[in-house]
């Protein structure tokens, strides 16, 4: 399932290697799921037998901008074929970004056995891997039921405000160093979505591809220990991530709570987008200060 | 009818500059189409992804998409 290297990671558990999913993603008990940034990927070749998640219109409440309910996040399972049992792997463009908001959501409610595949779909196409255009068929379940919310693992504006104000966590901007200076608003090339650039005052700059090899792979254990606790977070003290609209900051998210193992770990979906849109919110501009001097 | 599944081939990654900002370019082969990717560097965000018969047509294209994105993007003095 995972190799010597993953076995390092706190719960190695929650990652299969592209091989595993090459020789598992038929098994009547796993369910394979792309989820990408671009969702047309998933029409050029995905895994044979993957079916697909668009994050903009299926992880998402289309008309409030929150997550899924739990409703929502049950029936988005029984339309899939997903039962409360099921391996639910996950794997998508950009080293998993997606993949990682979408697991966030299913251990939020509670999902038993969900995965990432190590590397993402970036692995895949490196190893000249199968691809398919075939949609399977899915034969829809219906006795799925998720747990309440767990909102451990969310962080809302009041929490930010107050983290903000009290130093009580430790805040990580996993955007580019121009975001979090301010010099653009939106990653380069995208829409501009905020009123403000910069970042919250007191975060550090740890942008979330930092965490990932040229394979798309997570970095090693001691690697992102490093990483991290040179920024000073290293799991003695809650730790809020968030970027721009909450996936990339679920893929730290991830880093953070299932690799190293920290476990006040909590992801801020509502990210710059709305922090960075508030009237009267502090905002800090250019390099943040050394972490010794916080 | 089911179409048997292919494997992606000569996957390649390169790095240019456009407009300043640096762009990933990848591109490979499934059957007879090429495809190619241009995301940019950080935050590693795809500005473009189309296919082509060739794979200096696929790139040249999803270059051409990424610059006229990337040349949008204002830059604030900080």
């Amino acid at each position: 399932m995972y190799n010597q290297h993953m076995s390092d990671y706190a719960h190695p558990e929650v990652l299969v290697t592209t091989q595993w999913v090459a020789d598992h993603a038929a098994d009547p008990n796993v369910r394979v799921v792309e989820i990408d940034v671009d969702t047309k990927a998933y029409d050029e070749g995905h895994v044979p037998g993957a079916i697909a998640w668009a994050w903009n219109t299926q992880l998402c409440d289309t008309l409030t901008r929150d997550i899924l309910s739990k409703e929502q996040f049950e029936r988005l399972n029984n339309d899939s074929g997903v039962g409360n049992d099921t391996t639910l792997v996950l794997y998508g463009d950009n080293n998993n970004w997606f993949a990682a908001w979408a697991f966030w959501q299913a251990k939020i409610y509670g999902h038993k056995d969900v995965r990432l595949m190590d590397g993402g779909r970036k692995k895949w196409l490196l190893e000249g891997r199968e691809l398919s255009t075939d949609k399977p068929a899915v034969k829809p379940a219906s006795g799925y039921r998720a747990s309440e919310a767990d909102l451990s693992l969310r962080a809302f504006l009041p929490q930010v405000q107050e983290a903000e104000r009290s130093h009580g966590a430790a805040m990580i901007d996993v955007r580019s160093p121009q975001e979090f200076t301010g010099e653009i608003l939106a990653p380069p090339g995208l829409p501009e979505t905020c009123q403000r650039g910069g970042h919250i005052p007191g975060a550090r700059n740890v942008p979330w591809a930092t965490a990932a090899n040229q394979d798309g792979t997570f970095k090693s254990f001691d690697e992102l220990r490093q990483l991290y606790g040179k920024e000073g977070v290293d799991g003695s003290k809650p730790v809020i991530a968030y970027c721009r609209i909450g996936e990339r900051s679920s893929h730290t998210w991830f880093v953070l709570k299932y690799l190293l193992g920290y476990n006040n770990v909590r992801n801020y979906d509502g990210s710059w987008t709305e922090w960075g849109n508030l009237v009267g919110a502090p905002v800090e501009r250019g390099a943040a200060a050394a972490a010794s001097q916080r | 009818m089911k179409v048997p599944a292919m494997k992606a081939e000569a996957y390649a990654e390169r790095r240019v500059e456009l407009e300043g900002w640096p762009v990933n370019v990848t591109s490979w082969r499934l059957g007879e189409t090429w495809h190619a990717n241009a995301d940019n560097v950080s935050p590693g965000a795809t500005l473009a992804r189309v296919a082509a018969a060739s794979r200096q047509e696929a790139e040249e294209k999803a270059i051409a998409r990424a610059r006229e994105l990337l040349s949008r993007t204002h830059r604030r003095a900080v």
